[in-house]
């Protein structure tokens, strides 16, 4: 069976020209970039450029780009180098909807004596700026919001957001993992302090991300050891990725004109269509600014892991913010934070498409999923009285 | 992905027994919308009213809830009403070739429809259940508050199924896995269940010298206490023996945990039950 792949926000696929451009670097130049010699200097020079390009694609200097192992290390160094920064400063702020790698870590910091500030949001996901502006004050170390979330897609005002941040003096970081390769990001006219990147979010390979770290913004490694990283990040590094990582920052800035082009035009096609066919729906966050290849819908009276098992027997890859597929017993804490009425918060679907994703297999989606619905709606106890 | 037996896949894709049963004898309703999974079961029995000739069921759930639903309508036609009543949920997820352990609930679940359902049709007292805020009657104390769960249903489940941490606890029954703030009440049920269990089946020794007693103890940490709590992430050491006064000083995940003083009380259940009634023990800071 052909998978049609529309999980691209849980992970995406390697661009076979990131895997061709990395492949050279393990069984042939495979050199270390600290050694003296032409055969780890050749490696060196290809991070350098691996650098430019990820710098390019953010809008930065180079030299703010530190490589990392993966999105989460990421944001633990940004908020764990505020806090070591500022150690008179003992409040952080977020927000409820974060993904778990700046939100566990923050509720972790509670119980070291920090003072946390989860902001809410709206029935659409949205922040309420007036909320952040009376939370920040002179005690706050760092604020972390997101760019754009996992699982609704949808952006935050970063930049209203920073300027209140600023404000009081305090570092501004944000997770961009879902954002970077499909908005058009400009760290040189912007108010972020430290942002955090994944690639394999944008078809570069697991195990490699980035932090963005602003010139003269005081940083503390959260990795120690070896002058890597200019003393930034400790440990050799991971060569082939850093330039895969390059690579698919390259492909992505290339590509971002058809993200919110085609690959938005199927986003909105495969939810319109749904939206007509299936009653008793409702997009997550429709009411917001959102990324263009996301969409979480919502059924009522259905499950969402009986709906995603049921597409995987059709091939089609999704996702949910059901409870049941993590192991969890709760439907996912940003359905929650958004008050999603909770007779389809278990019913939540997401499609995350890529530039890799073909009108047929949107075609596919639309053929497939208004049965299914249809038919646990009729094992359903509730959903049977919407069938009459 | 969960790794669901082909038999679960196989009853999920292709549900026995969907639907109602207009002029049923016997109709039962657990779960709700809010918890996430809820089970409506049909049962009509013969014109006798000893057996049942026919089970249907709606359910609102992940795949295991729709398969252990399936099973469970498949496992009790043709039974007397007793007879399904002595089906447990072990038995719907043994019929299923397994369940995985974070999804028991599910099979606890059909279980629990069932005896509702029987229960209605009898005129009794409904079993002691969730709180499903409706007029029902119901007995004991809510203990799992976002779940609506009673200290007298988790009690049978941690009974029947033999059930020795609160994670395992939550896998059957959905409790303390929302907000958390159950799970050293739990855990005081589990002690209870477990202290409960022994007086049935005293195993402890009529007279100890010092000696045997102080093996005894070690024995019984070793072997029964510290595995229990390596599962929650914890551990303890023995510190000293003074008599009858046991010193223990807590590691791990134990160590500084909010719920330690709950721990202890269970430690010192499990050595009064075998090892001798008269041993209290200690928490020492070391």
């Amino acid at each position: 069976m052909k998978e049609i792949y529309l999980d691209n926000n849980a992970t995406s696929k390697v661009d076979d020209a990131v895997f061709e451009e990395m492949r050279p670097y393990f069984c042939n130049l495979y050199g270390n970039p600290s050694s003296m010699h032409f055969f780890g200097g050749q490696v060196q020079k290809k991070i350098d450029e691996a650098r430019s390009r990820v710098a390019a694609l953010l809008g930065a200097d180079p030299a703010e780009i530190i490589f990392t192992a993966c999105g989460t290390e990421s944001d633990n160094t940004a908020i764990r180098s505020a806090l070591e920064v500022f150690p008179n400063r003992r409040h952080i702020i977020t927000t409820r909807v974060e993904h778990p790698a700046v939100l566990t870590l923050c509720r972790n910091l509670t119980k070291h004596g920090y003072r946390v500030t989860e902001l809410n949001v709206d029935g659409a996901g949205r922040l309420d700026l007036e909320e952040l502006r009376k939370a920040v004050d002179e005690d706050t170390a760092i604020v972390s919001v997101m760019y754009a979330n996992n699982e609704t897609g949808v952006v935050f005002p970063i930049e209203e957001v920073g300027q209140i941040v600023k404000e009081k003096g305090a570092l501004f970081h944000t997770d961009a993992v879902q954002a970077v390769g499909k908005i058009p990001l400009n760290m040189a006219a912007s108010t972020i302090d430290m942002l955090a990147l994944s690639g394999h979010k944008l078809h570069a390979p697991k195990g490699i991300g980035a932090l963005y770290l602003r010139k003269g913004v005081p940083f503390r490694p959260f990795m120690v050891g070896g002058h890597q990283e200019k003393s930034r990040r400790a440990g050799t590094e991971a060569t082939a990725s850093i330039i895969a990582l390059g690579k698919a920052c390259e492909l992505a800035g290339q590509s971002l004109e058809e993200e919110n082009t085609r690959v938005k035009g199927m986003r909105d096609r495969l939810e319109r269509e749904l939206m007509t066919i299936i009653p008793a729906a409702r997009i997550n966050g429709g009411g917001a600014e959102r990324l263009p290849n996301t969409v979480s819908i919502a059924f009522e009276f259905v499950e969402g892991e009986a709906i995603l098992l049921l597409l995987s027997e059709k091939g089609i890859c999704a996702s949910s913010g059901s409870a049941c597929t993590s192991g969890s017993l709760e439907p996912s804490h940003v359905l929650r934070a958004m008050g999603v009425p909770f007779t389809c918060a278990h019913g939540s679907i997401r499609f995350s498409l890529s530039r890799f994703t073909t009108d047929d297999e949107i075609d596919a989606v639309i053929r497939e999923l208004p049965p299914i619905i249809h038919r646990l709606r009729e094992i359903s106890p509730f959903g049977r009285e919407l069938l009459k | 992905m969960w790794d669901y037996t082909d038999k679960v896949k196989e009853h999920f894709l292709n549900p026995r027994n969907v639907g109602d049963i207009p002029d049923a004898d016997a109709v039962g309703e657990v779960g709700s919308l809010a918890c996430g999974d809820a089970l409506k079961l049909f049962i009509k029995l013969d014109d006798n009213k000893e057996r049942i000739v026919d089970a249907k069921f709606q359910t609102f759930g992940c795949g295991s809830a729709i398969a252990s639903s399936s099973a469970l309508t498949e496992m009790i036609k043709g039974k007397t009403l007793d007879e399904a009543l002595g089906v447990t949920n072990q038995e719907i997820a043994d019929f299923l070739g397994g369940l995985p352990e974070e999804k028991m609930h599910c099979s606890v679940m059909g279980q629990e429809a069932l005896e509702v359902a029987i229960a209605k049709y009898r005129g009794g007292p409904l079993p002691v259940h969730h709180d499903h805020g409706h007029d029902q009657e119901q007995e004991g104390e809510i203990v799992c508050k976002c779940f609506g769960l009673t200290d007298g249903f988790l009690k049978k489940v941690i009974a029947q199924n033999r059930l020795h941490t609160a994670e395992q606890v939550t896998h059957f029954t959905k409790a303390g896995g929302a907000c958390g703030g159950c799970i050293p009440k739990i855990k005081e049920l589990i002690a209870e269940v477990l202290g409960e269990q022994k007086q049935d089946a005293p195993k402890k020794p009529e007279k100890l010298t010092n000696l045997r007693k102080m093996q005894l103890i070690q024995e019984v940490l070793e072997n029964e206490i510290r595995p229990q709590l390596w599962t929650d992430g914890g551990d303890l050491e023995l510190i000293d023996i003074a008599g009858t006064v046991v010193q223990i000083a807590f590691r791990k995940a134990c160590a500084g945990c909010a719920s330690s003083g709950y721990t202890a009380k269970f430690v010192e259940q499990k050595l009064r039950d075998l090892v001798s009634d008269d041993i209290t023990v200690e928490e020492v800071a070391q």
